[in-house]
């Protein structure tokens, strides 16, 4: 099982509370885990990653670990404590204004 | 008992305000998608429970949300905004070619005979239309491959398609206004588009005649005649009499021509709504007064409503599509502040009250009539 946590608009928008659980995946990584957040959860779709692109949106970031992974590549796995559950795979709103 | 259902976007959030026929209680319900900005909420004019709503964030982008209900409940549809083949570039604002880009849903016009066939102007300006209730939307790419394409640039607010006007009698033609590219029509369906500009004055152009480039920023018409159009520009108040082929300037006495919102009365087709606002430098009331302008000599002649209104110290805005009429007898007229009132007269301007006082800045207000 992988757990991703959303930020609070995505929560209301997808209709969930606390971290959504995803299946487990081989050899999970940043897109396979948003490929199937989205498929899950279509109304994400847009909303973190760009419909036409696929890239992500300018003021969103990843974190895992404690560890700020925005700009790891798309495809590199991702610690093997999301892999494994352990930790959450975070979406987070970047911080804006002050 | 007949009434009235106001609907609301917000900086931070959507309002639903109803009230019966009389139009002195209201009930306020909100804020709905709170936290995100709903540029405009509207109804389909054939089935007053299916409404749309464009919501939207920085962060997240796009949100389209529909109800079938009258708004208690909502279901997100289709976001995917996609322009129509190659994106080609406009003018930046240091006269630089940029590309298109897709930033909010500026506002929703539902069509005249079909729930599930709407509108939507969004930012970088394009036409979008879908015909299954907001689940998937194609561009009306006609109007964004018009060969001024390349010349549109963005006003303060952005480039954005701000305003859809459907011709009651001929549903092929449309009006359509793009800050700050101008006014465009449509003959057939939304295939191809003509500006149609002739006569707007814009004084920073080099070249006063030019056939865009003006900074529109709303129109409206009375349905029982709607090739009279009236403008607020950005500035000048001006009217058409032949559906957008020429336009005068009516701006009369209005104490500036400066503002952004123009409604006209639903039953009287020469009573005209606007709100000034001093310059263009400075986005507030004239000597802090807030003070809607009525005419009722279809523009030039302009009187100041100002029963029930701040007097003093008023600063806010009323955005571009913030202010509404409805189609009761008496007709009712409403606009919302930046400042987050609502503002509603029951009598076609000449008592004013605040209906709500502290509601997030507000962004748009539409006005249904319900039987």
């Amino acid at each position: 099982m992988i757990r991703v946590v959303l930020p609070h608009h995505l929560r209301t928008l997808a209709g969930v509370d606390g971290a959504v659980s995803l299946e487990a995946q081989e050899r999970p990584t940043q897109r396979t885990v948003l490929d199937a957040l989205e498929a899950s959860y279509p109304v994400l779709r847009g909303t973190i990653r760009d419909h036409g692109t696929a890239e992500r949106r300018a003021f969103i970031r990843f974190f895992a670990c404690g560890r700020d992974i925005t700009l790891d590549p798309a495809d590199d796995p991702l610690p093997e404590e999301v892999a494994s559950g352990a930790e959450s795979f975070r979406v987070v709103g970047a911080m804006a204004g002050g | 008992m007949s009434g009235v259902r106001l609907l609301v976007g917000t900086r931070k959030g959507a309002f639903v305000l109803t009230a019966d026929g009389t139009r002195d209680d209201w009930q306020v319900e909100g804020p709905l998608f709170a936290g995100w900005e709903i540029f405009h909420l509207n109804a389909s004019p054939v089935d007053q429970d299916r409404l749309y709503a464009s919501q939207s964030t920085g962060w997240h982008g796009q949100v389209v949300q529909r109800s079938d209900d009258g708004g208690k409940t909502w279901e997100p549809v289709g976001n995917e905004f996609a322009y129509d083949g190659v994106p080609v570039t406009h003018q930046w604002y240091d006269g630089t070619q940029h590309p298109w880009e897709f930033a909010r849903v500026w506002h929703l016009e539902p069509s005249l005979t079909d729930r599930d066939t709407v509108f939507a102007g969004v930012e970088d300006a394009a036409l979008f239309r879908s015909v299954d209730g907001g689940q998937t939307w194609q561009e009306l790419s006609g109007l964004r491959d018009h060969q001024t394409g390349d010349q549109w640039q963005p006003g303060a607010g952005g480039l954005c398609l701000h305003t859809i006007l459907i011709h009651p009698d001929d549903q092929t033609r449309m009006f359509v206004a793009i800050s700050a590219a101008g006014a465009f029509r449509t003959d057939d369906s939304g295939e191809t588009w003509r500006p149609i500009n002739r006569g707007l004055r814009s004084g920073e152009l080099p070249d006063e005649d030019k056939e865009v480039g003006h900074c529109v920023h709303r129109i409206a018409m009375n349905p029982s005649r709607p090739d009279v159009l009236f403008m607020q520009k950005h500035w000048d108040v001006m009217r058409s009499d032949d559906g957008g082929e020429s336009w005068h300037e009516v701006s009369g006495n209005l104490p500036s021509d400066f503002g952004f919102p123009i409604a006209v009365h639903a039953h009287e087709p020469d009573t005209v709504y606007v709100v000034p606002i001093k310059s263009d430098s400075e986005h507030v009331p004239p000597e802090g007064k807030l003070r809607v302008y009525r005419s009722r000599t279809g523009g030039n002649e302009w009187e100041a409503l100002n029963s029930g209104l701040p007097q003093s110290h008023c600063y806010v805005n009323v955005l571009r599509d913030a202010m509404a009429v409805d189609c009761l007898d008496p007709g009712g007229v409403y606009f919302g502040t930046t400042g987050g009132q609502i503002y509603a007269s029951p009598d076609g301007g000449d008592r004013w009250k605040a209906i709500v006082r502290d509601l997030p800045p507000v962004l748009s207000v539409e006005a249904q009539t319900l039987p």
